[in-house]
């Protein structure tokens, strides 16, 4: 198996994925519910217009039928329409996604630069000091609810100490850069203007440490058993014995040969990380997916969760297939197959 | 023999386990020549490959050199700092391993893994590149133009061990260690590579210590032989007096437990001992033949008893 | 391996002390055991009734009369907490023994016959990978409608997947080894060698992963009350007692604090002892 035929092979099964993905939302939006219309309309719809969405939907079509429809307006890029937006649910997925996008890039990146260097460095001092403290970073990161931990920080570094701002992605007087990117960081640096770059940065700051934590501890963890796998292995003898540096052992025989397991965690974490906005945006008053999406659901906002979730679900499969393209990059044998 | 390549004297390692402290090796005593083949057989287990470590000073972390002294042209290896031993390591002792395909970084190109080697000891460039071409010439491989840009899991078993090899005898280092480098071969490959070593090292005029638990092998390959068991060297000497005339009663042991034709096959009484707890005296006695009282309580030196044969055992020289 | 087959009170009794000898071992089944007595002795220890308001006590700040303090509606803080944990456990058990069971037989039937069933099921978990847990957890609760009972569905219908697969693999793995492979020749059925000499040899890396699962599953349902889709007020449920803080964060920081930390400890726990029950598993291993 050549390169070329990995990747089609992952694209066909990504796109198995994706099918499989509609199908879940299908069910979870037109047959689990016993009354999708109401669960949309709420209890208390006048029993016309239960009937005219009906109609219009194609809910009184069989369920097959139903499916192809779902399915080709899926495709199309149709969600539907948000009873509380009352605008196309993708169109609002557009325009919160970036500021989701931002928050979980800043705290993928806090999460490798701290996670990559934390877990290469306990395991290479195992039983050190540095492990020892590594682990205690580790399990608390993961056993500490996000939603919880953001609240305490916002009560610590805002309310008590000010040493940070508020809620909210920009000062409250600060004019928003114009909208290029929809990330603001981005946006503002395009724009020229340092001062709202430096605002957006410190808004950004708190979310993604409370994020970058939860993000390092994952990847710390996985980085030391990685590297710790490695260590045993017998070509780091090797390396060794060629005379070469440590540091260059360390990085090139033993790092470059971890990653793999790294990239993967990395993948998963993007996950969790998307979990994390939707629990930690409301928050902050950050106007990303999650505060969109925990939203639509207190206002039973029926279209918009099951827009939200199938979004989420096909961000979440690009990310995957992009990690087991950079595999593919990685490790020659499955490259060569 | 006046001053050797490398002189083992007196080497005791210790593993700090969960079970305990293995006493791996206790008092190993090793010299290889200038330009000499040194096999340094023994059971799996009776400390070969940690000798072999420990001269290197590549042993793992839960390791430690109790005692003893590793000369390397009269300088004590163990006391060298972490960068003038690197500086030594690849350029003037080298070593070769049992799983050719493993010891291979499965990431990286051959060639690249090749010219690292060189780059350890600031050779780099196109110079370089044509020594590693022309290296993988004398070990026989074809068309190695094509091959540095391959990765390790294309190669046979054969072809990575030639690769190895190539990558040992790089910088034209004083001293080969070579820890079973046959034993994962198949057979046929096995003695074209015996002779590849045999006829390389003659050619540059490099010392070998050659580690092997197959003392056919060992016959064919060596100059002089030393016998390891339960971590202590028991016999030493040249190797047609060792399988003419073996001295220690393992070494007798070992050479009846080779299957011949014509010869009803002998196996040594007992099991190997455990390190963890080894046996007070001399670590063979509680399976040896000949046993005196002595044997139990004194540890038997290594002793010439004539020029260049050595045995650790109290039948002999009795001090 | 020999070993893991035999799972005899001696090996377990090894397990237990090579778990409790290492600290965060202790530590964890300290917790966790702390948890379960809590969880039923709690309502017994609780000084105020988890429900009773009263509105000129709300917003009290930790005193002797109310240690964690009161919230906006003047229930007392403690008493919800110790409440809680019972809530807590309730769900996070249940929804791990259920998960847990649907994934070891699907994933026994997968790994053990193979074949169309095993490619059929693979896939299947796949797609569940596809989402996020706690994304995926949120539409179901959507679609079924906020309950403690829908929660613990939407959990346990998100969870499976994870045993299913580490069961297969760990399947695939035993499944040509010699004593079965001697079972079989022996005329013994499917279903007796599944159980008598598959099962046990998964057993604890499912025991392993369900100890690790604990911990999230704790906070995958806080995080589902806390942004409503889980247990309805006035619950108390600690996910929702965060959530219903939030808004006196500013300067009644005990409403939302304690029930939090209670969720942090006994996710640590959970994972504590998990981790010492697999760095234990593969000491017994061999490693």
């Amino acid at each position: 198996m050549d390169l070329r035929a990995y990747v089609l092979r992952r694209l066909a099964l990504t796109t198995l994925v994706l099918f499989g993905v509609l199908v879940v939302t299908f069910l979870l939006s037109h047959v689990i519910p016993a009354d999708p219309i109401g669960a949309i309309l709420g209890p208390q719809a006048p029993p016309e217009l239960v009937e005219k969405l009906r109609r219009e939907w194609g809910l009184d079509k069989p369920l097959h039928e139903q499916f192809i429809d779902y399915v080709c307006r899926a495709v199309r890029g149709d969600l539907g329409r948000s009873i509380r937006t009352n605008r196309p649910v993708l169109q609002d997925l557009l325009e919160f996604f970036p500021a989701t996008l931002e928050l979980a890039t800043a705290s993928l990146m806090l999460g490798v630069l701290v996670g990559v260097p934390l877990g290469t460095i306990s395991a290479l001092r195992r039983g050190s000091w540095i492990d020892h403290a590594a682990r205690v970073f580790v399990t608390l990161g993961v056993s500490t609810p996000v939603f919880w931990l953001g609240l305490i920080m916002l009560m610590i570094f805002y309310y008590r100490l000010g040493w940070l701002p508020g809620p909210g992605r920009l000062d409250p007087y600060m004019t928003p850069p114009p909208r290029v990117t929809g990330l603001i960081l981005l946006d503002s640096l395009l724009a020229g203007r340092l001062d709202a770059f430096y605002s957006a940065l410190r808004h950004l700051a708190m979310p993604a440490a409370v994020l970058g934590w939860y993000a390092a501890a994952g990847i710390a963890r996985i980085t030391r058993s990685s590297v710790l796998e490695v260590m045993r292995r017998e070509h780091v003898r090797t390396a060794r014995a060629k005379g070469l540096l440590e540091r260059i052992v360390v990085l090139r025989h033993i790092l470059r040969n971890a990653l793999m397991p790294i990239v993967t965690v990395i993948g998963t974490t993007y996950g969790g990380l998307l979990e994390g906005a939707v629990l930690t945006e409301t928050i902050f008053a950050w106007p990303g997916l999650g505060r969109y999406s925990t939203g639509a659901f207190l206002y039973l906002d029926f279209m918009a969760v099951m827009g939200t979730t199938l979004f989420i679900a096909v961000i979440y499969s690009l990310v995957n297939l992009a990690v087991d393209l950079i595999y593919a990059y990685l490790d020659p044998r499955v490259r060569y197959g | 023999m006046s001053s050797p390549l490398l002189e083992v004297r007196d080497l005791i390692v210790h593993f700090y386990t969960r079970e305990g402290v293995v006493k791996a090796l206790d008092g190993v005593m090793l010299s290889v020549g200038r330009g000499e083949i040194v096999s340094l057989v023994g059971e799996t287990g009776s400390g070969k490959t940690v000798t072999a470590l420990s001269i290197m000073r590549l042993l793992d972390h839960n390791a430690r050199i109790v005692r003893g002294e590793v000369l390397f042209e009269g300088r004590n290896l163990l006391q060298l700092s972490e960068e003038e031993m690197r500086r030594i390591r690849g350029r003037e002792i080298s070593m070769i391993f049992q799983e050719p395909k493993s010891a291979l970084n499965p990431v990286l190109t051959v060639g690249f893994q090749l010219r690292e080697a060189l780059e350890a000891h600031g050779e780099e460039g196109e110079a370089a590149l044509e020594k590693v071409l022309s290296m993988l010439r004398r070990v026989g491989l074809p068309d190695p133009e094509r091959l540095v840009n391959r990765y390790p899991h294309e190669l046979s078993g054969g072809m990575a061990q030639r690769v190895m090899i190539a990558m040992a005898l790089l910088m034209r280092p004083k001293l080969l260690i070579a820890d079973e480098p046959t034993s994962a071969l198949d057979v046929t490959v096995q003695a074209q590579i015996l002779e590849l070593i045999q006829s390389l090292v003659r050619e540059m005029n490099t010392s070998v210590l050659f580690i092997t638990h197959d003392l056919g092998v060992a016959a064919e390959i060596s100059d002089r032989i030393a016998v390891m068991y339960a971590g202590v060297v028991v016999e030493q000497g040249n190797v047609y007096d060792v399988f003419e005339e073996p001295l220690h009663p393992y070494t007798r042991g070992l050479l009846a437990a080779i299957p011949r034709p014509g010869r009803e096959l002998m196996a040594i009484e007992g099991e190997v001992p455990s390190l963890l707890n080894p046996p007070s005296g001399c670590r063979f006695h509680p399976r040896c033949p000949a046993v005196m009282e002595v044997c139990k309580r004194v540890k038997p030196r290594l002793v010439e008893v004539e020029p260049g044969r050595l045995v650790a055992c109290h039948l002999y020289g009795g001090e | 391996m020999e070993g893991a087959r035999r799972t005899s009170i001696r090996g377990s009794l090894l397990m237990a002390r090579l778990v409790l000898s290492s600290p965060t071992g202790f530590a964890g089944a300290v917790i966790v055991a702390g948890l379960l007595i809590l969880s039923l002795i709690g309502p017994v220890l609780a000084p105020y009734d988890p429900y009773k308001q009263d509105m000129s006590e709300r917003l009290m700040p930790p005193s002797w009369e109310h240690p964690f303090g009161t919230d906006q509606l003047g229930r007392d803080i403690l008493s919800r907490v110790l409440y809680g944990c019972r809530i807590s456990l309730s769900i996070a058990l249940l929804v791990v023994a259920i998960s847990a069971t649907i994934g070891l037989l699907l994933g026994l039937v997968s790994g053990y016959f193979g074949g169309l069933v095993d490619e059929a099921l693979m896939r299947v978990t796949d797609l569940f990978f596809a989402f996020p847990r706690l994304i995926l957890a949120m539409a179901v609760a959507a679609a079924l409608g906020p309950s403690i009972i829908n929660t613990m569905l939407a959990i346990a219908t998100v969870s499976w997947p994870v045993y299913a697969r580490l069961v297969r693999a760990c399947v695939l793995q035993v499944r040509n080894e010699t004593y079965i492979e001697a079972a079989r020749a022996i005329g013994a059925g499917h279903v007796r060698i599944l159980f008598r000499h598959v099962l046990p040899m998964v057993v604890h890396v499912v025991l392993v992963q369900a100890t690790l699962d604990l911990g999230s599953i704790i906070l995958l349902a806080a995080g589902l009350s806390f942004i409503g889709l889980g247990a309805p007020p006035p619950t108390p449920e600690w996910g929702l007692m965060v959530s219903e803080g939030r808004l006196y964060i500013r300067s009644q920081w005990w409403v939302s604090t304690f029930p939090g930390l209670a969720i942090m400890i006994s996710a640590l726990g959970f994972n504590m002892l998990g981790d010492a029950l697999r760095d234990a598993f593969d000491v017994r291993l061999g490693r």
